[in-house]
């Protein structure tokens, strides 16, 4: 569980990315944090793991304060995936790649051997385990980043713009896999400004401008409401933007699921026969 | 980093920002040759004090202090340094005369950076260039230094994600002994400087792309030229030598603790 209690950070350079931000993440949970470059999403998350600290305020996880712990312990439980995977790449082979967080962490050789080998099996890279992280391309290189943080299983995964430089395919797999994750009662929190993938996935929506949280609630309700992404610079999702421009005939405004839209197309369809 | 931040320049006009880089540069050389003639604490603070007015014309104060206690660990270095061999080479006892010196030695170090942060808080990196530049130097060469001097605060920034994502991965930097210390900072410098070189090869083809090394004769779309200040700056500059040069040949300046006991 991460509760965050009014919580406030400055950089050093005296630009305040978090003001007064407020909420709780239950266990279990999949939330997509949303809102224009510069607006405190990653500011935000990096609180969720301890790399940053409140000035002002409160973030606990699960009951413990971030003050009064360590990076390296509260890192177990949330897994971090950076949105670029070369910050963090630096091995010879990918084994040893996915291998290092859970040397640093302490697990046995044995375990680490059996960890390695469940999550590029999980994420598809098992034909490159003796490769060179520098030889593959960039979506390849990012999965290895999010195998290397998923190896160690932790609580909480918080994927940090995860579908950049992702073809479709690949986001679809992405969200397959956050699906899988979601069934495993896994906490999923991703930081982004990909509304359409959003929209497919249809989580809990975190809005952000200027530091604070302007909006809180179900993506259905939030990425169909124009005034307030324009606000913080985002575009309703297509199949939104087709039943907007559609209500005067009486269709719902707040659809974002294809499925459902296809159901209500169908029905008006239908009776027009 | 926070000595980098001592060198970050920031757009902000004053009239010392708009001094002519080489002036300023000639000046800095000249606080320089100064500081290495002379070892006695009386001159040193002098030229301490020298750049506090331009610092508060240029309103730099806030950064310049922050470079100066960037300093300060380096400074407190020499200065037990220099005490311990004063210490040792005069027989295990330490007069004033030592202390003075080893003062004096420290802040022959702050003076310098004390200066030369000056220089880097008001001089543009685009100003730098065309100085280099208009003093003949080949385009090359100006553009790969001032390229360099852009690139430190990215490179910083970097080097801060880069560890935040390490420490996500349950990297402690400060665990273990002293070699493991050392190597704990792989992880951080392999990415750093793979992306570096990687940066640099994108920057190639973007500038190679926009026609890089084109024609023999680029134009320039600024030009320095001297103003008044400019002249008096350098006459200032010159004074400043020609005095220290006296004083270094034909009077003997005093320690404070000769002239005080």
């Amino acid at each position: 569980m991460i509760e965050v209690e009014n919580v406030s950070f400055s950089y050093p350079n005296n630009i305040e990315a978090l003001k007064d931000a407020s909420l709780l993440i239950n266990d279990g949970e999949f939330v997509a944090i949303m809102g224009q470059n510069g607006a405190g999403k990653t500011t935000l998350v990096k609180h969720f793991n301890g790399l940053l600290k409140p000035s002002k305020g409160i973030v606990r996880i699960d009951h413990v304060e971030t003050t009064k712990t360590s990076v390296a312990a509260l890192a177990k439980d949330s897994g971090f995936v950076f949105q670029n995977p070369d910050h963090q790449l630096f091995s010879e082979t990918v084994e040893e790649e996915i291998a290092f967080a859970l040397k640093n962490f302490g697990f046995e050789k044995d375990i680490i051997e059996k960890r390695i080998t469940w999550s590029l099996n999980l994420l598809g890279l098992s034909q490159y385990r003796k490769t060179s992280p520098f030889l593959l391309s960039g979506g390849e290189r990012k999965r290895v980043a999010l195998a290397s943080v998923l190896a160690w299983n932790p609580k909480t995964l918080i994927l940090d713009e995860p579908t950049i430089g992702q073809d479709h395919r690949q986001k679809e797999n992405l969200r397959q896999f956050i699906i899988q994750m979601q069934t495993q009662k896994k906490t999923v929190v991703i930081v982004t400004h990909d509304v359409e993938f959003v929209a497919e996935c249809n989580p809990r929506v975190l809005l952000m401008k200027d530091g604070t949280i302007v909006a809180d609630g179900e993506g259905k309700e939030i990425l169909t409401n124009p005034e307030l992404l324009n606000q913080s610079s985002i575009v309703l999702p297509q199949i939104a933007k087709i039943f907007h421009s559609l209500s005067s005939y009486g269709l719902p405004k707040n659809v974002i699921d294809l499925y459902e839209a296809k159901n209500i197309l169908l029905k008006v369809l239908e009776e027009r026969k | 980093m926070s000595v980098f931040d001592g060198l970050k320049f920031r757009k902000v006009y004053s009239p010392i920002h708009n001094l002519d880089p080489r002036m300023k540069f000639v000046y800095v050389c000249v606080v320089f040759v100064v500081a290495i003639l002379f070892n006695q604490l009386l001159v040193l603070l002098a030229l301490f004090l020298m750049p506090i007015p331009f610092v508060l014309v240029a309103g730099v104060q806030k950064e310049w202090l922050r470079s100066l206690r960037g300093a300060a660990f380096l400074a407190t270095f020499i200065f037990i340094v220099n005490i311990a061999s004063n210490y040792f080479t005069s027989g295990y006892v330490l007069a004033i005369i030592d202390v003075e010196s080893a003062i004096a030695m420290t802040l022959r170090f702050v003076v310098l950076v004390a200066s030369f942060s000056v220089f880097f808080l008001t001089t543009s990196p685009d100003h730098l260039g065309l100085a280099l530049e208009q003093i003949h130097i080949p385009y090359e060469f100006a553009f790969a230094f001032t390229t360099a001097v852009r690139f430190v605060p990215v490179l910083a920034e970097e080097a801060q994600t880069i560890m935040d994502a390490q420490k996500a991965r349950g990297l402690e930097l400060e665990k273990g002994g002293f070699l493991k210390r050392i190597r704990n900072y792989i992880p951080i410098l392999i990415p750093l400087i793979v992306s570096a070189i990687r940066r640099s090869l994108e920057l190639a083809e973007a500038m190679e792309s926009r026609a890089w090394g084109a024609t023999k004769n680029r134009t320039n779309l600024y030009e320095l030229r001297l103003h008044r200040g400019d002249f008096i700056l350098l006459a200032i500059s010159l004074l400043v030598l020609t005095v220290a040069i006296y004083l270094r040949l034909y009077v003997s300046v005093p320690m404070i603790s000769q002239i005080m006991f």
